[in-house]
Parts: C-alpha cells; structure tokens; sequence
C-alpha cells in the first residue's frame, strides 16, 4: 500500500499537445480518488503516466517514497485494469489471473494456489476453465480485477472500469467495486467520463479540462461548491443554472429578476459588478404562487425523472430549470416561480467561485 | 417465360463449361498414374501400380521430394521468424518514413521479379560461394519472400490491440517474455498462414533451383518433372503424372490440416 505523488507532472506529444500541464496531485494512502473530466482532458493521459505506459516530458511521479518517473511500467508495483480489460484469448480464466505470478516466477501450484483463492472472493471459481471469449461483460471484468489482485500490488489503476457494461449492470458493479476498494484498502485511481460514477464510488476527485485539474476534493465539496463555472457545469446529473446577472446594492439582479445574495457570498460583492448566479435545479423551490426573491417565467418544458419533474422555465429570455418533486408538476403553458435556496446558490466572478 | 427458361440454361452451360475446364486437368492427373499407359485423355484407369514402381526406381525422383522439403520447411521457418520480428518491431514503433519504407520495399519485391533479378543474383551466389547449395538458395528464396510477408503480418499485428501488450508489461513481462506470451499466440494464424505460403511458393519455385544448383541429387521435385523424358524425347506421361500426383499431395495434406488447426481465429477478452 501506498501514496501516489504527482509533482508538476508534464506530458507534451509529439507535435506539440500539451496533455498534462505541470499537475500536482496527492492521493494519500488507501484513497478510492477518481480522475473526472470530459474527453480529451488528459485524464487517461494523466493515468497511463502514472502506469508508466507514456513517459513524462517533466516532473515526478512518487509511488510510496520511491521516485518511478523513470522507472518502467514493471518496476514501480502498480496493477492496471484497461478498459477493454485485455484479458488474453488464448489463455483460460486461471492462467489469466495467474498470468503476473508468471512473470515473477511463482511455481506453477501456488500460481494455480492464488488464482483459485482470488477468483473464489469474486466469485469466479466456477469459470476457471473457461476462455474469455466466453464470459460475459461483468465476468470478465471480474477477472480482470482478479488478475490486478493477485498482483498484491501498491495501488491500482483502473481505466474507464464500468463503461463497457450495460447500463444496469453498471450500477451493481459500481457498489460491487466500492466495496472491493474498500475491503482491500489498496490506494485506487480510476479514470471516469460519468461525473455520476465518479461522485458514487470516490473518496476524493479531480475535474480535469484541457490537461488541467480545475478542482480537487470530496464528492460532496465538488457537487456543492464547484470552484469555477467548468466544474459546475460538469458535475451534476441536471446541469446547474448558470445565469448572467450584476450586484445591485444589497440584492442581485439576474435576468431581470431581484435575488437576494447567497450566504457564501456575502459581504464579498461591490455594486454594479458582473457575476454569474449558479443554482442547481435540485435547490430551486417551485411554486405557482408569485414568491418574493423567485425568478418566473413561462413552463416551457417538462421532462420525467421518475420520482421527480425537471421543469424548464422561460425566464425573461434566460432558461431556467428547476426540479419539482412528482404530483405538483406544472402543465406546459403555465407561469412559475422558482426560489432559489440562500444556503446553496453560488456566485462566480470571472469563471470562479466567490 | 421461355426466356427466363433460355437465359438459365445458357447461364448453367456456361458454369459446366468453365468447371470442366478446370475439373479435367485435375481429373487427368488423378486418373493418368493408374492407367498402364496414359495419354491426354481421361480414361477409367486400369488401377495399375506399375508408374508408382517406375517412379520409386528412378535414381532422383523420391530424393528430390525430400530435397523440395527442406527447401521449403528450411525457407518457411526463416521468413516466419524474419518477418514476425520485423513485423512486429514496424507494427508498434513509430518510425519516420516507415510506410514508404514497406511500400518501396514491397514494390521493388514485386516488380524485380525472378527473372529480372537472375544474373545478379546468381553472380551473387557465385561471389559468396554459395552456388549449389541448398543453404544459399534457402536464404535467397528467403530473401524473396521476405518483404511481402512482412507486408501481410504487420497488418495482422496492427490489428491486434495494442492493450494486451500493455497490460502485459505493467505486469513487468520483458519484451521478449510479451512475444512468447502475447504476440506469438494472439497472432498465430497469422504465422500459420505465412509458413503455408511460404512453403507453396518455395515448393512450386522453378527458376531459382534450376538457376543455383547444379548438382542434380540436390536438385527438388520441380526441376526434377521437368527432367522426365522418354528416351525418344517425348513427354514420359505415366511418369509426370505419377510424379506430379505425389508431388501435389503433401501441399494438399498441408493445406487441410492448417486450415483444420488455425482455421480459426480467438475471440473475446477485448470487450468492443
């Protein structure tokens, strides 16, 4: 078990793409942490550099206390679950878990010895015979967490490990891996483009654009504060409202509308300056009664969540959505007001958190 | 209607036509070595063993099979394990000009054909000694065959994904312990294929034997069919057709036991 240390790591490409621009991360011991971000923000990059699989143009990659910037892939006891999984074709089940006893040497019984023990926990023993080609999606994502496992590496990497199972298994392996984590207590980072995963199984995250990391913390800190418009935008099942709006003395206007100041932002705005209001469409209070400090407009759409309505209002020109709880949904055509909660609504000033 | 009718009975004409063109050849010479005295035509044999006979007294016909053997198995094994390395190595390592450098080299495989390429290749030999002998003309023909089963086995190793390697390594597999675990078995129709390819050409080669060796006892079969005469000069029949059964047999036998072992092709432990 170990700490990873990511220390102004750099990685330029051939031609000049800067995927990685000098990050600097800690994953402390132990820590589920997930690499979240949309495509092509340099997060698989940023894992595949941890691995060892791409070389880094500058910095350091700490594993434990050893320094393995220049170590290869083999050398710094780490284990990898790829996307595709790459379990081999050729070999069955047992040989597939065994396969990196094999390379340190393990005589043949305690290799089969360990297999059988580590595909017993997941619940594989019945399939040892069997090829990859012929088990389903979630068993050969199994084995190849089983293949990680018997590796006893420092920490694990898995990329993208949940986005070649269907929808519904998606979810039990979700929970299934949380608790593997935990169980195991290895120091884990995976690499997610569903903000939903990574909000779910983390202990800690980073948002990533553009070879950047643009916020580091908690499931519960990145979702409620998000430190800049990026983040606020990504994370979230419903996107957060992010409206336009100018400070007017003691109240803010936005889109025409008098809403008073967030908590958090109190006491930190000067009049007549440009903001951006954020508020989640969860901490919006509908009513169809006008309500003092509620931005109203026409329902324009409604759309089913199951045990709640995602209401899309028109607001003087400027979308507003709003989440309402099911039975007190509104009818497309009629006038509503949304109040936002003090305690949750966020101000932004130049693209970051007030 | 009658049309239709017409049009279909030319249409099947035509096939019969076009398969008895290339069914009799094959008719004659599974027939001609059991009839006592064979001609052009196909006939019902009379289930003589007599050519076989002919065929096993004569003093290089049976020795020149073995020699096509070792030529052929001898040229297989180095262009597979040439070629796998070299296919392999241009497969994953980006080099600059790579793709020009395998199209230039298959072009100029392609065009500087046998023929073309005699004299310089037989004062070659001659330079380095290895005139009439069955090492020299192995590597030659190796040469030959060289750059398009490189050709053909990069594209099989560039269809192989490149995260079984991957995973391979970050478990600590050197890279030549990921060819023996991962490349060679993942690709091995590939290779298969290659080796039976190699093994037809060499096994049908003409010119480059009859150009390089001399010694008639280490000449192989293809050189040796054309050495049976009658002592009239005229074609032997009951021998070339007696000689080219056994000579076509053991390329068949191969054919259907490869196609039979790696007809296939694995599946699965890549999810797509």
């Amino acid at each position: 078990m170990a700490a990873i240390e990511l220390r102004g790591l750099t990685k330029v490409y051939p031609g000049g793409v800067k995927a990685l621009d000098s990050l600097d991360l800690t994953v402390p011991d132990g820590e589920f942490f997930a690499l979240l971000g949309p495509s092509g923000c340099g997060k698989t990059t940023l894992l595949r550099t941890i691995a060892g699989l791409e070389t880094a143009t500058g910095g350091a990659v700490v594993i434990g206390d050893r320094d393995v910037t220049g170590v290869q892939p083999g050398g710094r006891d780490i284990a990898m679950v790829f996307q595709d999984y790459a379990l081999f074709p050729h070999m069955d089940v047992t040989d597939n878990i065994a396969y990196p006893l094999r390379i340190k040497k393990v005589a043949k019984a305690a290799r089969r010895d360990k297999a059988a023990e580590v595909a017993a926990r997941l619940g594989l023993e019945h399939l040892m015979d069997r090829r990859p080609g012929q088990l389903s999606g979630g068993q050969q994502q199994r084995v190849a967490l089983a293949r990680v496992m018997a590796t006893q590496a420092q920490a694990f990497l898995f990329d993208e490990p949940l986005s070649n199972l269907d929808a519904r298994l998606r979810l039990e392996a979700r929970t299934f891996l949380k608790k593997l984590q935990r169980e195991l207590g290895v120091t884990t980072v995976f690499v997610t483009h569903d903000q939903a995963e990574a909000l779910a199984m983390a202990d800690r995250m980073a948002v990533m654009e553009a070879g950047h990391i643009r916020q580091i913390g908690t499931p519960a800190e990145v979702f409620q504060r998000p430190a800049n418009t990026f983040v606020a935008g990504f994370i979230g099942s419903t996107p957060m409202n992010l409206l336009d709006g100018t400070v007017r003395g003691d109240t803010l206007d936005v889109a025409g509308f008098e809403v008073s100041v967030p908590v958090s932002a109190e006491g930190r705005l000067s009049d007549g300056e440009k903001i951006v209001y954020g508020v989640r469409p969860e901490y919006l209070a509908y009513s169809a009664e006008p309500a003092k400090g509620a931005l109203s407009g026409r329902v324009v759409i409604v759309e089913n969540l199951g045990a709640s309505h995602l209401v899309t209002l028109d607001a003087n020109d400027v979308t507003v959505q709003a989440v309402v709880p099911e039975g007190s949904e509104p009818a497309i055509g009629d006038t509503g007001h949304a109040v936002p909660r003090r305690d949750r609504a966020l101000v932004y000033r130049d693209g970051e958190l007030v | 209607m009658t049309r239709f009718v017409l049009g279909r009975i030319g249409f099947y004409t035509l096939i019969a036509v076009l398969l008895a063109f290339f069914t009799i050849p094959l008719l004659w010479l599974v027939t001609a070595p059991f009839t006592s005295d064979p001609t052009y035509e196909v006939t019902v044999p009379d289930f003589t063993l007599d050519n076989f006979r002919a065929v096993a007294e004569h003093p290089y016909a049976l020795p020149s099979l073995y020699n096509s053997l070792v030529l052929s198995v001898g040229t297989a094994v180095l262009v597979v394990i040439l070629a796998a390395l070299a296919a392999y190595a241009l497969s994953r390592v980006r080099l600059p000009g790579r793709d020009a450098l395998l199209y230039a080299l298959l072009l100029l495989s392609s065009i500087i054909t046998g023929t073309a390429a005699m004299v310089p290749l037989f004062q070659l030999a001659v330079e380095l000694n290895l005139i009439d002998s069955q090492l020299g003309l192995i590597l030659i023909l190796t040469g030959g065959l060289l750059p398009a089963a490189i050709f053909m086995l990069k594209d099989f190793m560039d269809s192989t994904p490149k995260s079984y390697e991957e995973s391979a390594r970050v478990f600590g597999a050197t890279p030549l312990q990921i060819v023996r675990h991962v490349v060679v078995p993942l690709v091995r129709p590939g290779l298969a294929t290659i080796a039976v390819w190699a093994v037809a050409n060499v096994w049908g080669n003409f010119l480059m034997p009859y150009l390089l060796l001399s010694d008639v006892e280490k000449q192989p079969a293809a050189v040796i069919t054309y050495t049976l005469y009658t002592e009239g000069g005229q074609a032997n029949l009951s021998m070339l057709s007696t000689f080219g059964l056994l000579y076509s047999i053991p390329v068949v036998l191969m054919y259907l036991f490869v196609s039979k072992k790696y007809g296939f092709r694995f599946h699965g432990g890549i999810k797509r």
